[in-house]
């Protein structure tokens, strides 16, 4: 279930934002009656938690579309903020929120949740705009992205906005945390799973290694990090700045498990992180082969889309293409 | 006064004891070591809890994101390694995973100061307590013998939120009895006196007793404050003690630009401002020696803190 209007493109900024008074607390309360209803039920058939519905594919890539235009109208009312990384992660987070986390949005402390820790915390538009439509909080929320007195943060903030896990931003730290979340989960034997989503990028870090060697150290097939593979970092092209080639190898040899998907084949993407999430052996990196901007044909594989944000008229043009429909 | 009959104990052996009396009381507390675990003693830790227990080898940046991700699952890391590889080496990681997270994360430098001794400077954290005390959220302890550093360790276990405790690594006299209050927040007078107010924390406490002993033969009465909670100061008892010395030494085993000493002077500057001799390592490195050599050559022994005493009463 998404937050918000579903399935209906949007036809101008505005109705994205439906304004201080959102018209949908009776639905949100029928949705969490629901999931009340649910979780009683189902815990006292199974003894376990029903977590949020699972979307399908059909669903998600409609889902994924609503998130892109979020991201857009979000960044451009922010003024600034990283489109480029947002866009292109939005396909992986939509399955994520919508199909594969176990989670309950309005429990966000739930302990027996899955974590999501995003470890490049530039991309937190989609991060935002994924919670939001999952009903963590209300969308209008998403408007107040880097202004004063917000919650959403430029770069997250733990504890500020119910589903942000971790407070990131300087690039390395997530995937330790992330590290730190499993070896607690397997000391108290729990069964949830702790994805991290790292960017390639990020891997120039060397704490990012140091973090890579100790999940094999310990085995943590708990863990699943989710790799921005877009071949582009702030200053240009990853194989300029910093060659990461061959990555795939460099996990193996590290010891973990190495999936390799297209970032933006939803099919693809549900069915390796459901494969990963089976695999408790040892831990799982999913390296996903992603495009920058992905969406907006303008911003696509463009470098300076990195951190940018759009002005009106890269807002008006993005959420047209977005509209009619990819 | 000091014990001189006792035999001398490290702080460092004060948090290996009460690591292991906080593992056995508390199913939630979790050690992490990067490759120091005998020279920070949590060796004993280690075999007894080894479920609770993390190696992380040498990557002290990662040791304190781990130690946040436990601690945002419930637990209570204590993350061990030397005052120069941790706060130091991994202070964004402190900055960002913990302190901004307000993460329950106690942060363990042993080894710091000049007292490291024949280390050399490369490993005698002289900085820790500037770059801790100015994150916000955490809480800056520097207990001064082992008793003190058992007392500061099983008290960092009941704050919510990151500590930083500093210990050193040579053997030192009793300051403190089992009997002494330990606070966080709430500095000890050591001694009563009125000619002058000394501030100081950490081991180093012990040359500052000394030299009240000589110095109470020529009668001049000295006060001694063991402020052991750096952050947050215990702005009362030292403001009390300045209003009625009107004169204030400072003393700690670390830099004096942003310890122990800048954070009184900042407080009395904005309150009740004295004449001040801040005794601590001036803008240099250290080097290879013994302890007591070392404190006698950057000006914290007995000797340089009666000649700041005799120096400052003038005043």
């Amino acid at each position: 279930m998404i937050n918000g209007e579903q399935n209906k493109p949007y036809k101008k900024v505005a109705d994205i934002f439906p304004d201080e008074n959102p018209k949908t607390p009776d639905s949100i309360f029928i949705v969490r009656f629901y999931t009340v209803l649910f979780y009683f039920l189902k815990k006292a058939k199974y003894g376990k938690i029903n977590y949020m519905k699972r979307s399908g594919i059909k669903e998600l890539k409609t889902i994924a579309n609503i998130l892109r235009q979020d991201i857009i109208t979000t960044l451009n009312t922010a003024g600034s903020g990283h489109t480029g990384g947002s866009l292109g992660m939005t396909d992986i987070f939509a399955a994520l929120y919508f199909n594969i986390l176990n989670h309950i949005p309005h429990q966000p402390d739930n302990p027996n949740r899955d974590r999501l820790i995003l470890s490049n915390g530039h991309i937190c538009p989609i991060l935002y705009a994924s919670l939001a439509r999952a009903g963590y909080f209300p969308l209008v929320k998403l408007k107040t992205l880097r202004k004063i007195n917000s919650q959403l943060q430029g770069h997250p903030h733990a504890g500020s906005l119910p589903g942000v896990e971790t407070s990131s931003g300087p690039l390395g730290q997530g995937i330790s945390q992330a590290v730190g979340m499993a070896l607690a989960a397997k000391m108290d034997k729990k069964h949830h799973h702790i994805f991290c989503i790292t960017s390639d990028g990020e891997h120039n870090e060397g704490q990012v290694w140091e973090a890579a060697m100790l999940a094999n150290k310990y085995k943590l097939g708990n863990l699943i990090n989710i790799i921005d593979r877009n071949n582009i970092q702030i200053d240009g092209y990853t194989k300029d700045i910093m060659p990461l080639a061959p990555l795939k190898d460099k996990y193996i040899t590290f010891g973990w498990k190495v999936f390799v998907i297209n970032g933006h084949n939803m099919k693809q993407i549900v069915a390796t992180l459901n494969k990963a999430k089976a695999f408790t052996k040892k831990p799982v990196v999913v390296i996903a082969e992603t495009i920058l901007g992905k969406g907006v044909s303008f911003m696509e594989n463009k470098y300076p889309w990195h951190g940018i944000a759009p002005n009106e008229i890269e807002t008006k043009k993005a959420l047209a293409e977005l509209r009619n429909g990819k | 006064m000091l014990n001189k009959n006792k035999k001398l104990q490290s702080t460092r052996d004060g948090f290996g004891e009460a690591i292991l009396e906080l593992g056995k009381k508390n199913k939630d507390i979790v050690v992490v070591s990067a490759d120091l675990a005998e020279s920070t003693r949590v060796h004993h830790f280690a075999k007894k809890y080894k479920n609770r227990f993390i190696e992380v080898g040498v990557a002290e940046q990662n040791a304190m994101g781990v130690a946040a991700g436990l601690a945002l699952s419930g637990k209570i890391p204590y993350v061990t390694s030397f005052g120069v590889f941790s706060p130091g080496r991994n202070w964004d990681q402190l900055r960002v995973s913990v302190c901004y997270t307000n993460a329950n994360v106690k942060i363990i430098g042993s080894h710091t100061g000049l007292s490291v001794g024949p280390d050399g400077a490369s490993h005698q954290a002289l900085e820790d307590i500037a770059i801790t005390r100015v994150l916000p959220n955490i809480t800056v302890l520097a207990p001064s013998d082992f008793i003190e550093t058992k007392k500061a360790t099983i008290a960092a276990s009941k704050i919510k939120g990151p500590v930083y405790i500093r210990f050193a690594r040579h053997k030192g006299p009793d300051i403190n009895t089992n009997k002494t209050p330990f606070t966080v927040g709430k500095a000890n007078i050591l001694l009563k006196g009125s000619a002058v107010t000394i501030v100081g924390c950490g081991p180093v406490l012990a040359e500052a007793l000394k030299a009240a002993e000589i110095l109470a033969k020529e009668n001049i009465k000295v006060e001694i404050i063991n402020s052991h909670t750096i952050k947050p100061l215990d702005k009362k008892t030292i403001l009390k003690s300045i209003k009625k010395t009107k004169k204030l030494i400072t003393l700690e085993d670390h830099q004096v630009v942003g310890g122990l000493g800048s954070a009184v002077v900042e407080m009395l500057a904005e309150n009740f401002p004295v004449p001040t001799i801040m005794l601590g390592v001036r803008d240099t490195f250290g080097e290879s020696g013994k302890t007591d050599e070392l404190w006698e050559k950057y000006g914290l022994s007995d000797g340089h803190i009666m000649s700041a005493v005799k120096k400052i009463i003038k005043k």
